[in-house]
């Protein structure tokens, strides 16, 4: 029989009592006998959000522990659930491009153009050579900018705070020059159905062109503080595994496929933007751990910053949006001056812009994983339907098969590696 | 562009279970009878020449046109190949809306056919966890995404807040987690019933939608 004894535990912060004495807390502990110690407990459920920093959004996880090993982890979201899908269903196209904005709010500009580039495979618009070049400069940029926002916060899970400071000083760098074009900073709503809300203001490619130039020092005084870092390392090495073979099959996308070993990239594997046509590498992880997405993340941010280099030497002059008065609005001053403008103007804005009943399905690789705009038109102005494929949605029901055996405190690294976004996994 | 071979191969092994099939914008998308698709799917996924291994997407669309059924949309993607095929099965909206689940083939289907399920009411025979995704479980105004659902809801904003005040918390934990916790047994007999009540009509699916 296992005799009990009594135990008398010092609080971390102690109190007192009505005395003035300590107070101390009795515990009741079972000895096992001879031989190791017996440490089976019940098992324990644990709540974690929907209001909580570490679930980078309103992501609640309810968790099954074993002492500290995690047996079940089941997720739950809806908490944003916005039915942006549901909206667009009675929303002109060009309409839907601000939804798009706050479906993955990290990246907007990428949203923007991916529902842009749908959009006008099915109109059948051919867009100008300015406008593609911009708009590889507003992806990039967006890539840039969510994978800062993920490095940061992931470090302050693992417990690096500085990490977080210096990428969001790059952050906000990007930011001005972001807001420098479109006005917004978060929302920023860039592109129209053929071309671009606006284009670059006057000075603004020497602005990203210095940028470019100091950028890259950050990402390396970032590798020197974490790659040699114990924490680090012990952390993130060997956490959170998918194989390719799994990666594959829970369909996982973007930098968590390739953290896997899989060499699927849609800008090289599905060209879109003239992709084909610029000099860039795609970085692939062997173990698809923590680590390994840290490194890809790392290393994508480098080649974004390649590709900016390139769109900004190749940038031509001419006009930013297609010459189809049927989906660009005239100027004002035309559409206040001439009949015809006038007509233009009004029937694009009252009654919107037709599509050609069809439909496509149009992916392309935003920083979280492959984002898929599905739109289906019955030939009116208003789309049938609107399916976004969020890239974090498909990244974060693999989860539970990445966190279930490990220890409570590599969940949330391993749920930050994910990195996600609530707009999007909710819409 | 030509059609994707594999509608050919497809309709050579399957005859009259592939319906027409399309090349719109590209894509190509071909239609299969729902009671043969698992079998299909499970054929494009592992035969040599085919190798759909990886799944894009599963959603569903309903038309503006009430005579049209309603179609659920597989995307699918041959990795190795780096080929994409849209496979569609059509539903008709005066029967029942069910289909196989293939998470057994690709085990990341299983949100995405829950997240039908949610909006469109559409049941996926064999899936695991068949509940409501994006709404809560015990959400009673139907199926969002289907076109006689209106924009704003079913019920009125003060039938909400209505509604809202009076619901037992605890329905917000689904009946795994109560059982997980072992708190299930530990509720009160009538809170036990009323979950489970409304957990069979969320299953048997006699909601408004």
């Amino acid at each position: 029989m296992a005799e009990q004894r009594v135990l008398e535990l010092a609080l971390a912060t102690p109190g007192v009592d009505a005395a003035g004495r300590p107070v101390r807390i009795p515990l009741t502990v079972e000895s096992p006998g001879a031989g190791e110690p017996d440490l089976r407990t019940d098992h324990m459920l644990i709540n974690i959000g929907p209001q909580h920093p570490a679930t980078h959004g309103v992501l609640r996880l309810v968790v099954e522990l074993d002492g500290e090993v995690v047996v079940r982890v089941i997720p739950h979201i809806g908490y944003l659930h916005s039915g942006f899908e549901k909206l667009g269903e009675y929303r002109q196209y060009n309409q839907i491009i601000p939804l798009t904005d706050r479906t993955d709010y990290l990246s907007a500009p990428a949203n923007n153009v991916a529902f842009a580039l749908a959009a006008e495979k099915l109109m059948g618009i051919e867009i100008t050579e300015r406008c593609k070049v911009l708009r590889v400069i507003a992806c990039e940029l967006s890539r840039i900018i969510s994978h800062l926002v993920w490095a940061g916060t992931t470090a302050i899970d693992i417990g690096a705070f500085t990490v977080f400071l210096w990428m969001f000083e790059q952050r906000e760098r990007v930011y001005n020059l972001i807001e420098a074009w479109t006005g917004a900073r978060l929302t920023t709503s860039l592109t129209r159905i053929g071309g671009l809300m606006a284009d670059v203001p006057d000075g603004w490619t020497e602005r990203l062109r210095e940028w470019c130039r100091a950028f890259p020092k950050t990402l390396e005084e970032v590798d020197r503080m974490l790659l040699r870092n114990g924490i680090w390392l012990g952390r993130t090495q060997d956490v959170g595994v998918m194989t390719a073979a799994e990666a594959i099959a829970y369909s996982l996308s973007g930098p968590m496929l390739r953290a896997s070993g899989v060499a699927f990239d849609v800008r090289k594997d599905q060209p879109y933007l003239g992709y084909e046509t610029y000099d860039f590498e795609v970085p692939v992880g062997q173990h698809g751990d923590v680590y390994d997405r840290y490194l890809v993340r790392m290393e994508e941010m480098r080649q974004s910053v390649r590709i900016l280099l390139q769109a900004l030497d190749r940038l031509p002059d001419g006009p930013i949006n297609a010459s189809d008065p049927r989906v660009i609005l005239p100027s004002k001053r035309k559409a206040m001056s001439n009949m015809e403008s006038m007509i233009y103007h009004f029937k694009q804005v009252m009654e919107g812009v037709p599509a050609p009943a069809g439909e496509v399905y149009f992916p392309v690789e935003n920083p979280k994983g492959e984002l898929g705009t599905y739109l289906v038109s019955d030939g009116t102005a208003k789309p049938v339907r609107w399916r976004i494929r969020p890239p974090s949605f498909l990244n974060i029901a693999a989860l539970p098969k990445m966190a279930e055996g490990h220890l409570l405190s590599d969940l949330i690294a391993i749920n930050a590696s994910v990195d996600i976004v609530m707009g999007e996994i909710d819409r | 562009m030509p059609p994707n071979p594999s509608v050919a191969t497809l309709r050579a092994r399957f005859g009259a279970s592939v319906g027409r099939s399309a090349v719109i914008l590209g894509d190509t998308i071909v239609f299969a009878a729902a009671d043969q698709a698992h079998e299909i799917f499970t054929w494009l996924r592992d035969d040599a020449g085919e190798r759909y291994d990886y799944l894009v997407d599963v959603t569903a669309v309903e038309y503006r046109d009430r005579e049209l059924p309603l179609e659920v949309v597989y995307q699918l993607r041959s990795l190795p190949r780096n080929v994409d095929l849209r496979v569609k099965i059509e539903l008709r909206k005066d029967a029942e809306l069910v289909v196989d689940s293939v998470v057994d083939l690709w085990p990341g289907a299983n949100w995405l056919e829950r997240e039908v399920y949610d909006m469109f009411g559409v049941r996926f025979r064999g899936h695991p966890d068949l509940r409501r995704l994006l709404m809560w479980e015990t959400y009673d105004e139907g199926y969002p995404l289907r076109k006689d659902f209106p924009l704003r809801g079913r019920f009125s904003r003060s039938e909400q807040v209505r509604r809202a005040l009076a619901a037992d918390l605890r329905a917000h934990y689904s009946l795994e987690e109560l059982s997980i916790a072992e708190a299930y047994a530990a509720l009160p007999a009538d809170v036990r019933a009323r979950l489970a009540a409304e957990r069979g009509r969320e299953t048997a699916g006699e909601g408004l939608g």
